[in-house]
């Protein structure tokens, strides 16, 4: 019996997507999705724009209408969490008593903010964004009058929710630790250019400071930030968005393999034959990244969710999709294609002054990667040569009226599929 | 209320009867249409909800505006003139009677 069922932890992106790509496939057996939240899924890229803004409204948050889980025959557990796992008898505890047997478990348990760890960030007004309550939270906070608001953190959430808040009439300041925004994610080209744009739009960007605390008024609210050297800041409202962990608690429980997230093999798959990891917490070998990483976008989970799927249905294949991220900042499409933190070459292709250019990174002469801002087509084409495994030569892309839409479609005689080696 | 049809790369057909306000992609979703990821959630991000109308089609559609355009490049299956994304195509009574060919793979 217990074959014939699939637990899911999570129901996020990653964990929805497991659930519907199962029946997608035509699973018959049974589909427990077991979710904290008490919500159902929800789309998370609008909580830090249009849902903050107040532009998409609360209904078109949900990924599915709730009359998806019953037509699809998938058994939603919100608002309860899986205490603990049993291995032996197959089965997952929930908090609320009930035990549900398994053939497969899927992890999709997903990642949770850092916190600041200076004084004062347990003061009221102090908030990170995740999930739908967090963002119900800011955006009733952000629809007030002008305030002072500080984001900590120039990652993609942080300046995503500065952006947004910009555009409600707030004085932003962000204060970044490392010397330039989305340091890990972004070439210094396309940060530098990222940065210019929300000074542009009048937010105030500190670069290379720290937070050293918080400090409160008699309510406890939070008032005034004050920087390692000494300046304070007014702040109705800090935004922190320093990262995240991956939620392991469970797979730790379970005497799994953690370190950054639940290691996993090219098929997704624990140690355990029957649990599986999915999405933010899942840390899995990648063959564009030439070793183990965890990704946090949607798209990783939905692939992967697929995947799982495929592997439970008795179909599997090794999760090799070329990795992309997006963000939109005021009216900045940002898109990035491959993982390009090593690269030792950089073509741009476009103007960056007009606020519509690519960098192309390659690695060894070879194509790994590309950030396009308001080039979606650069994007789209890169991710397809990325996926075909089509050469394209920094001197090619070098060459005076190189175009990408030029290319032609059909890769060319060698190809060559991304190495799981990478030079030192 | 429209009725869309949705043909399978193997020849099967999903046909749903579709409420404004949608779109032919979140229609897609909602119903589990395997063949439709729209990893963006229909922001015109990824190209993975690409479709291609079907030739003999005559329901009117929307223009295409220059960001679908350049976002129909970068589709896993081949682009031709009946491409489109689906999440850019509001359903209305107009489109009942829509038939759309889905691609092989989305990504």
């Amino acid at each position: 019996m217990a074959s014939h069922s699939v637990v899911v932890v999570g129901a996020g992106q990653a964990g929805l997507e497991t659930a519907a790509a199962l029946r997608g496939r035509g699973y018959e057996g049974r589909i427990m999705l077991v979710g904290d939240e008490p919500s159902g899924p929800c789309d998370r890229p609008p909580l830090s724009k249009g849902y903050l803004a107040g532009t998409v409204p609360a209904a078109d948050i949900a990924l599915r209408p709730p009359s998806f889980y019953a037509a699809q025959d998938i058994e939603l557990l919100s608002g309860d969490r899986v205490a603990s796992v049993d291995r032996e008898r197959r089965t997952v505890l929930l908090e609320s008593g009930l035990r549900l047997p398994y053939g497969a478990l899927v992890l999709a348990t997903g990642s949770r903010p850092r916190t600041l760890p200076v004084p004062g960030a347990s003061l009221t007004g102090v908030l990170t964004l995740r999930g739908l309550a967090d963002a119900e939270d800011l955006r009733l906070r952000l629809s007030g009058p002008p305030r002072s608001v500080v984001v900590v953190g120039a990652g993609f959430i942080g300046l995503e929710v500065a952006a947004t808040a910009r555009g409600l009439g707030h004085d932003v300041t962000v204060v970044e630790a490392q010397p330039r925004a989305l340091a890990r994610a972004l070439t210094p080209q396309m940060s530098a250019r990222v940065v210019a744009e929300h000074r542009a739009q009048g937010v105030r960007v500190l670069l290379g400071r720290e937070v050293s605390a918080l400090y409160g008024d008699a309510e406890g609210r939070v008032q005034v930030m004050e920087l390692g050297d000494g300046e304070r800041i007014a702040a109705d409202l800090v935004v922190v968005g320093v990262g995240v962990l991956p939620d392991t608690r469970l797979a730790l429980t379970a005497d799994l393999v953690v370190g950054d997230g639940i290691v996993v093999d090219e098929r997704l798959r624990t140690e355990d034959p029957d649990i599986y990891a999915v999405g933010d917490c899942a840390r899995f070998p990648s063959p564009h990244a030439g070793r183990h990483v965890r990704l946090e976008s949607v798209q990783n989970a939905t692939d992967q969710a697929r995947c799982v799927a495929a592997a439970i249905c008795g179909e599997p294949y090794a999760y090799t999709a070329v990795p992309w991220f997006w963000s939109e900042q005021y009216a900045m499409r940002l898109q990035m294609a491959g993982l390009t933190a090593v690269h030792d070459e950089t073509v741009t292709v476009g103007d960056p002054d007009s606020g519509r250019f690519s960098v192309l990174c390659f690695r060894a002469g070879r194509l790994i990667g590309a950030e396009s801002m308001n080039r979606p087509a650069d994007h789209g084409i890169v991710r397809r040569l990325l996926t075909t495994g089509m050469h394209l030569a920094p001197d090619t892309a070098r060459e005076p009226g190189f175009d990408l839409k030029k290319l032609p479609r059909t890769p060319a005689a060698s190809p060559a599929s991304p190495a799981m080696s990478v030079p030192a | 209320m429209a009725k869309i049809t949705y043909k399978h790369p193997n020849g099967t057909v999903t046909i749903l009867d579709v409420e404004a306000p949608n779109t032919v992609m979140r229609a897609a979703k909602l119903n589990n249409v395997d063949g439709i990821e729209a990893q963006c959630g229909g922001s015109a991000q990824c190209g993975t909800c690409h479709v291609y109308v079907d030739a003999e089609s005559s329901v009117p559609l929307p223009e295409m505006d220059p960001v679908e355009d350049d976002v129909l490049y970068g589709t896993a299956c081949e682009r031709t003139e009946f491409s489109r994304l689906s999440c850019q195509l509001p359903v209305s009574e107009d489109l009942d009677g829509l038939l759309v060919h889905l691609p092989e793979a989305q990504s």
